[in-house]
């Protein structure tokens, strides 16, 4: 009898959350595709973004996440590449920088991302001097993905067999090379989970970006114009515009969309790049 | 076994010593440099967030009003304007808003990771987990505008006025659910055969198994996945401050506003100045502090859990 009950716990708390899951994704989907045009995707936004489209909002969104990309990505990796291999296993003996980096990676993973945004208003707006600007918002990403992407891929490269490491040095590999043709193409899947999450998380942020990459809607002139990321759109529709949810939910389909054919993306790139090189 | 184990560790650490003495040419060299100069500007990086916070909170604590930032926990009332810093109810609003979901997304996590794990067809169960991956990967903006449209006039055809305590509770329990199921899933999957297969020969029920003997080998797993959980929770921003109403006072009861600190610092940000800021940067403090907090519990739960993993290898094999 108990037995029964459990199990009908459980299913009906799967049955909850598939059901509530779906409600959220299916309100997405058809309240999305219900404002959606290709006239809505390239067109600038105009009355407040009620009518028009997200044509600059696009740009911008792409060209934060470049930069936020282009800055954590060798970052990252280097920084990853060094823990695993350089620095021995982690113990209390390991050098001084090691030992306490993963706690502090953890730690930085966890930090609230409204506090990147203090931090990057208060470095990259204000110290550095970048204003409200397409460039502050991507270097504040960067910082912001640069702990998840570390911890990922160290771990994956870390979980690469011994066996691997001796065989190269048998074959008197040096460890560039061992590094470079055997251990980076052996923790594939890590660094792709890795750059997914680190997209996912970049693409999705919006508390990040409202004090650093700013309000403003027009196509971008330069990397040191403010540009409004498409999160910041779909906050500020929703949450300072009557009449904005139509293109709210046609912004938020398009923001799903684009995570969903981004993270593909960098999958697929990741992937042949690896196998061109294990072939060479 | 484990003297095998102990040889092989010195076997390797005895390469790796004669692999640094000898193989040291000049692109490895070069690299192992490179590679330092990038993990320095990392760790630099990462200093100047913690410095720049302290910096910019700094005011506070010199403040000639002397213990000016003993006042943010007190709850005097919230005027940055005219100088009145008490955040104590942001602060109950944080906790109360990241412990009411949790409430509600633990055990229908937990539900949700036994029933991917134990109970569903493996089609349904990777299907299942197919979309709990998707719905992680949902930006919560989106489940902001969902709550916001959806879940707030519901609410509000009920007990007005519908952005409420109970909307931002419901809406961040459904954006951290994906969290506590994958993490819950991954753990149970961790369990070893054995013990499964030793109380089914023990003619134990599926439920006794499931709580009784499964549950508790993977309790370590279960509970660092609630850690991560939280720190989401306390951490959002946007989601909450669409669906919460924002108005500053103690949570008082379910469809009353509140306004939590992360919200607080989005929502005044714009126009801080001097006090008010610097007070805003030490909110941001205090929630680092906080999220330093539990990644600690979080990273002696896994350590306990290593520890009793080794034991279990050693005891059976003694």
């Amino acid at each position: 009898m108990a037995d029964r009950l459990f199990s009908t716990f459980v299913f009906a708390s799967a049955a909850l959350v598939v059901s509530l899951m779906l409600w959220v994704l299916a309100d997405v989907v058809i309240e999305g595709t219900a404002h959606f045009s290709w006239h809505f995707l390239f067109a600038e936004p105009a009355d407040a973004g009620r009518a028009g489209g997200i044509g600059s909002i696009l740009v911008s969104t792409l060209w934060i996440l470049l930069i936020a990309l282009l800055v954590a990505l060798p970052l990252g990796l280097g920084v990853a590449i060094w823990l695993a291999e350089f620095t021995g296993k982690p113990s209390r003996f390991a050098p001084f920088p090691a030992r306490n980096t993963g706690m502090t990676l953890d730690i930085l993973a966890g930090v609230p991302s409204i506090v990147y945004g203090l931090f990057g208003n208060a470095f990259f707006s204000i110290y550095l001097g970048l204003g409200f600007s397409i460039l502050s918002g991507g270097l504040t990403l960067a910082c912001m993905i640069l702990p998840v992407f570390i911890r990922t891929c160290e771990s994956g490269l870390r979980a690469v067999n011994d066996d691997w490491r001796r065989g190269a040095l048998a074959l008197g590999m040096t460890q560039t090379a061992a590094i470079w043709h055997i251990l980076l193409p052996a923790a594939r899947p890590a660094i792709i989970a890795g750059l997914v999450l680190g997209i996912g998380r970049a693409t999705a942020e919006t508390a990040a970006l409202i004090f650093t990459s700013g309000y403003v809607d027009r196509m971008p002139g330069s990397l040191l114009d403010s540009g409004r990321a498409l999160a910041v759109h779909i906050y500020d529709l929703s949450m300072n515009v009557t009449g904005g949810d139509g293109a709210a939910y046609a912004s938020a389909l398009v923001l799903v969309v684009l995570i969903i054919v981004l993270n593909t993306l960098a999958q697929s790139l990741v992937d042949s790049w690896f196998k061109r090189r294990l072939a060479a | 076994m484990s003297d095998a184990v102990v040889n092989d560790e010195k076997m390797n650490k005895v390469m790796m010593d004669e692999r640094g003495k000898r193989l040291i040419n000049r692109t490895d060299q070069r690299l192992s440099l490179v590679l330092r100069l990038l993990a320095m500007a990392n760790a630099i990086l990462l200093a100047l967030i913690i410095a720049f916070l302290v910096k910019e909170s700094w005011p506070l604590f010199t403040d000639k009003g002397n213990g000016a930032w003993l006042t943010l926990f007190q709850s005097d009332g919230w005027h940055p304007l005219e100088g009145q810093l008490g955040m104590a109810p942001m602060i109950w609003a944080s906790l109360a808003v990241t412990l009411g979901a949790l409430a509600l997304a633990l055990p229908v996590g937990l539900a949700c990771a036994l029933f991917l794990q134990f109970y569903a067809p493996v089609a349904l169960s990777s299907g299942f987990r197919l979309l709990l991956n998707l719905l992680a990967g949902v930006p919560s903006v989106v489940f902001g505008l969902w709550g916001l449209t959806r879940l707030v006039p519901l609410i509000a055809s009920w007990q007005p006025p519908g952005a409420s305590l109970l909307a931002a509770i419901l809406v961040l329990s459904l954006m951290i659910l994906p969290t506590v199921a994958l993490t819950s899933a991954a753990a149970l999957a961790a369990v070893p055969r054995e013990l499964t297969a030793g109380a089914t020969a023990l003619g134990l029920c599926r439920k006794t198994q499931i709580l009784q003997v499964i549950m508790p080998a993977a309790k370590s797993g279960i509970l660092s996945g609630a850690m991560l959980a939280t720190v989401r929770a306390l951490g959002e921003t946007m989601a909450v401050l669409m669906v919460a109403g924002n108005v500053v006072q103690n949570p008082s009861g379910l469809f009353e506003p509140v306004r939590v600190l992360t919200a607080n610092i989005a929502l005044e940000m714009a126009y801080a100045m001097g006090g008010h800021r610097a007070s805003l940067f030490a909110s941001g403090l205090l929630l680092t502090l906080l999220v330093w907090l539990l990644v600690w519990l979080a990273t002696r739960m896994a350590n306990n859990r290593c520890a009793a993993n080794s034991h279990q290898m050693v005891s059976s094999h003694g």
